[in-house]
């Protein structure tokens, strides 16, 4: 009786709410279309949920922490509670971020949090990237928002590099100091560059109000905006699914909005919120009370910068000390500009349009909502992991000091070899990734043909023995026949039907050789008379067996039954 | 699967050729949907009810304690925690209550979504993209249209002069960018090092004696005039410069120095500011002379007019002449005679 009470009570108030919405917005028709829609479910489809929920997180603690933070290089004498460093001389920035890691409740914990959160926040949006990648969800008509999520990992590492410098401790000030130095060796205006974004000489007091208003305003607007359009890309595209059975190109199949996904969403928020809030209780991340104010003439060994700037320091330190010198009228820096500028331009210029680049040697302009598995596409995956390894010698490089001592080589050595390897193993990255899809490839058809072996021997009336293999799952079969053939592109005619030549032939050449090369070891599908004769005989096996009375699987329908 | 199994793989497998959006996907259906034990069994329904009670519930008792600990812990109680070590007892105590009473709303959430909310995977089918022909060749059309109504087409004088306009207008934003800073003069080129500067050490500000050295001692050092100079403008600027590391060596173990007579008695110092991109070099090793930069490892020698042995860095370190006052400290010669720091475009 008193539950019906409620219920109505509880109506009534969704009832009015509805209505007072929609006669002054019409929002019916938008809750009504999207309150239903289905979002697929996979594991790897939270990596963006955590760089979204760290967002939201960054964006929480950091309000926080400017309510106490002071973006200003004056010098005063530090009177706080942090004994070791009183009476030292350091900058309000410094000195403020010391008075919320010891003398503001919680202070340190919100500190902590959002120093974490930024470096969650990279690793989610970077494995997020490899797994949109590997899976090929950025194909068409996902490009666009491809692009936007380049962009956000480029900026979320400028944010990132910014927050970090805002304490200036003295780790954060040697970062800075050798952004300053990059900036000098940009040809022809990099002195005017290094003087107008210092405010002068380095280090000078404006870097840090204005990184601040970088930080605080600049990055973050432009991230929620982009954010905005990338999750209702997203939303207005639907999402992507793996194959499965029951799933096509042309339905999604999954959960609810609501109520499943509100609920599971909203609570990985509160997951990963949690998750955070307890590493910031019990890990220490950046201590710069240990590592004191910035000094321009001190610094720490194994200065390390956070871990997603590791791979542009890496390439920093591995390069040779390349420089051209004309006296009298310049000096250019190739051992700075290539680690520093040239190598992270092309590889981020790479992956945005990586998209369009295979795309163009694919030919392939269809619409594709059944995620690839990597297998399916080697030569992609090949690239990535190529890519990967590269990437990896570099980050290693970034901690090389580090690595060294504890393996106790000599650091020297260490980058001879590392010089050597970053060229020379990722193309055998590429042969041995490219040759284990294809095994894999070579393994499906065999399961389609096949079917699995039971490890069962039969021996045949002639004296022959074989092992009886059992038909495919549906779900298995379904997945492995989601592979897509595309027919490769035919060569280009050298003139038209009118005899006239056909422009930037060379191009189109170039077009056709990467197309060939890109599909010529591709594992055909098995043909539908392949597989039509390859079911007969797994059940003729099947039914061989049966007759003698041997028991294949318990969940198989008997074979004589299905004919 | 209402079909017999191998009828419709035929149908599935679609010829290579395919059309825009097809894909050779079996048209198997949905697995079967398999009820969970609480969808059959009360008991069990209740008790995942009880677990995500249990859960909220735990969660509010973690928010009280996280009130509770935020009053009770002073701020400046340090505590032994075994794995964190010496930890805050204020971070420690709201890192664990507030952490678990945020965790415990999430998996208190997704257990109900995942035990008692439905579960069958539904099905919705996808929309094209595409607008219809007419529509996408309407909007071309109006475009089109409006283009030609504005004129922007047609009268090339006044598209012409709006784009000359627009190609002007950054112009300004680039002069506004001229006051971020002053403009580069001399100040790559010069320190507060000149003829008769004695050197001190810092932070103490005592002045530097040559017998104060041993060989193989190594000692930071700044000019006695930025003491005064940081007092006057208040920045680091100078120091980012000036700053130098002095070693004495025996005669043997210098072999060369950048200029002659710029050692005394075996005394030398050089730029503590390493020529790649700007970080001060700390790190010396007595036996080979050589100076380590812990941020990219250049690895400069000392007894060898400070030439890069190792590393990025493509400069040898510029090296300060020194010399004695008539009351026995140790003095620069002049300032450095070429840059300290990093490589700039006009530095040549």
């Amino acid at each position: 009786m008193s539950q019906q009470v409620t219920r109505g009570a509880v109506d009534k108030s969704i009832d009015g709410t509805v209505k007072y919405l929609d006669d002054r917005l019409s929002t019916s028709g938008f809750i009504k279309r999207n309150i239903k829609k289905v979002f697929p479910d996979h594991w790897s489809f939270m990596l963006g949920e955590i760089a979204l929920y760290s967002f939201i997180i960054l964006l929480l603690s950091g309000v926080y922490l400017t309510f106490f933070y002071k973006p200003s290089l004056v010098e005063i004498v530090y009177d706080g509670s942090y004994l070791p460093l009183k009476g030292i001389k350091m900058s309000e920035a410094y000195a403020s971020t010391l008075e919320i890691s010891f003398d503001v409740r919680g202070g340190l914990l919100m500190r902590q949090v959002h120093h974490w959160g930024a470096l969650l926040f990279v690793a989610a949006i970077t494995v997020h990237l490899l797994r949109v990648f590997f899976t090929g969800a950025f194909r068409k008509p996902r490009e666009l928002n491809w692009v936007i999520g380049v962009g956000l990992l480029v900026l979320a590492i400028l944010e990132g590099f910014a927050g970090y410098s805002l304490p200036d401790d003295l780790l954060s000030g040697t970062g800075l100091r050798i952004a300053s130095g990059i900036a000098l060796a940009i040809p022809v205006v990099g002195t005017y560059v290094s003087f107008l974004v210092f405010g002068g000489e380095f280090p000078g007091l404006d870097f840090i109000p204005r990184l601040y208003t970088i930080h605080v305003l600049l990055v973050p607007g432009i991230m929620l905006a982009l954010i905005t359009a990338h999750l209702m890309m997203v939303w207005y595209q639907k999402h992507t699914q793996y194959p499965g059975p029951g799933r096509t190109n042309e339905n999604v199949v999954g959960y609810p909005l609501m109520p499943v996904y509100m609920a599971k969403a909203g609570g990985f928020f509160f997951i990963v919120f949690g998750f955070l809030v307890l590493v910031s209780g019990l890990v220490t991340i950046n201590p710069i009370w240990k590592y004191g104010p910035y000094m321009p003439d001190q610094v720490t060994a194994g200065s390390q910068p956070d871990w997603y700037i590791g791979w542009l320091d890496g390439g920093t330190r591995i390069m040779p000390n390349w420089e051209i010198t004309v006296p009298g009228m310049f000096t250019l820096s190739p051992n700075i500009l290539i680690p520093a500028v040239v190598v992270p331009g092309i590889m981020f210029t790479l992956l945005a349009l990586y998209p369009w680049i295979e795309q163009w040697i694919t030919g392939d302009k269809r619409i594709h909502h059944i995620l690839e598995r990597p297998r399916n596409n080697p030569n992609r995956t090949a690239l990535g992991v190529m890519s990967l390894v590269f990437y990896g010698f570099l980050w290693i490089s970034g901690g090389n000091d580090i690595i060294a001592q504890m393996l106790n080589l000599s650091i020297n050595d260490m980058t001879r070899v590392i010089r050597v390897l970053i060229f020379i193993t990722p193309p055998i990255a590429f042969v041995i990734t490219k040759r284990i899809c294809l095994s894999l490839q070579h393994k499906d058809r065999e399961r389609l043909l096949h079917g699995d072996p039971t490890g069962r021997l039969l021996r045949l009336p002639n004296g022959e023995f074989i092992e009886v293999h059992e038909p495919l799952s549906d779900e298995v079969k379904a997945i492995l026949l989601a592979r897509t053939e595309l027919p490769m592109l035919t060569p280009p005619a050298e003139v038209d039907a009118n005899g006239v030549k056909t422009p930037n032939l060379w191009v189109k050449k170039l077009q056709h050789r990467l197309n060939r090369w890109w599909y010529v070891d591709q594992v055909p599908m098995p043909t539908a008379a392949e597989l039509t004769a390859a079911k007969a005989h797994t059940l003729h096996e099947l039914e061989d067996a049966q007759e003698r009375g041997i028991e294949i699987a318990k969940d198989l329908p008997s074979p004589t039954k299905s004919h | 699967m209402s079909n017999s199994n191998h009828d419709d793989i035929q149908n599935e497998v679609v010829p290579a050729t395919q059309s825009e959006t097809q894909v050779n996907l079996p048209k198997s259906e949905l697995p079967v949907h398999v009820l969970r034990r609480a969808d059959v069994d009360p008991i069990a329904a209740a008790r995942a009810e009880r677990q995500v009670a249990i859960m909220f519930l735990l969660s509010a008792v973690f928010t009280v304690l996280a009130v509770v600990s935020f009053f009770a812990i002073p701020v400046d109680l340090y505590i032994r925690v075994p794995g964190p070590g010496v930890t805050s007892a204020s971070n420690f105590a709201l890192g664990i209550t507030l952490g678990l009473a945020i965790f415990l709303i999430g998996t208190g959430a997704i257990h109900w979504a995942r035990k008692l909310m439905p579960d069958d995977e539904v099905v919705q089918s996808r929309h094209g993209y595409s607008s219809s022909r007419e529509i996408r060749e309407s909007v071309m059309q109006e475009i089109r249209i409006g283009g030609e109504e504005s004129g922007f087409t047609s009268r090339k004088i006044v598209r012409r002069s709006l784009l000359t306009a627009i190609a002007v207008l950054p112009l300004p934003a680039v002069i506004l960018a001229l006051d971020f800073g002053p403009l580069p003069q001399n100040e790559l080129r010069e320190t507060l090092w000149k003829k008769g500067v004695r050197l001190v050490t810092d932070p103490t500000g005592r002045y530097l004696r040559p017998e104060d050295f041993s060989v193989g001692s190594l000692v930071s050092a700044h000019p006695e005039n930025l003491k005064e100079w940081e007092e006057e403008n208040h920045n680091l600027n100078a120091r980012a410069k000036t700053s130098i590391l002095v070693v004495r060596m025996t005669p043997e173990q210098l072999r060369t120095s950048q200029g002659e007579g710029w050692d005394y008695q075996g005394i030398i110092a050089y730029s503590k500011i390493c020529t790649h991109v700007g970080c001060p070099i700390a790190l010396y090793e007595h036996r080979t002379h050589h100076l380590l930069c812990p941020c990219h490892q250049s690895t400069f020698d000392l007894a060898d007019s400070g030439n890069v042995v190792f590393g990025p860095a493509a400069r040898r370190l510029p090296q300060l002449p020194l010399g004695v006052d008539e009351e026995g400290y140790l003095v620069a010669l002049s300032d450095f005679q070429e840059p300290v720091g990093p490589s700039f475009w006009e530095r040549g």
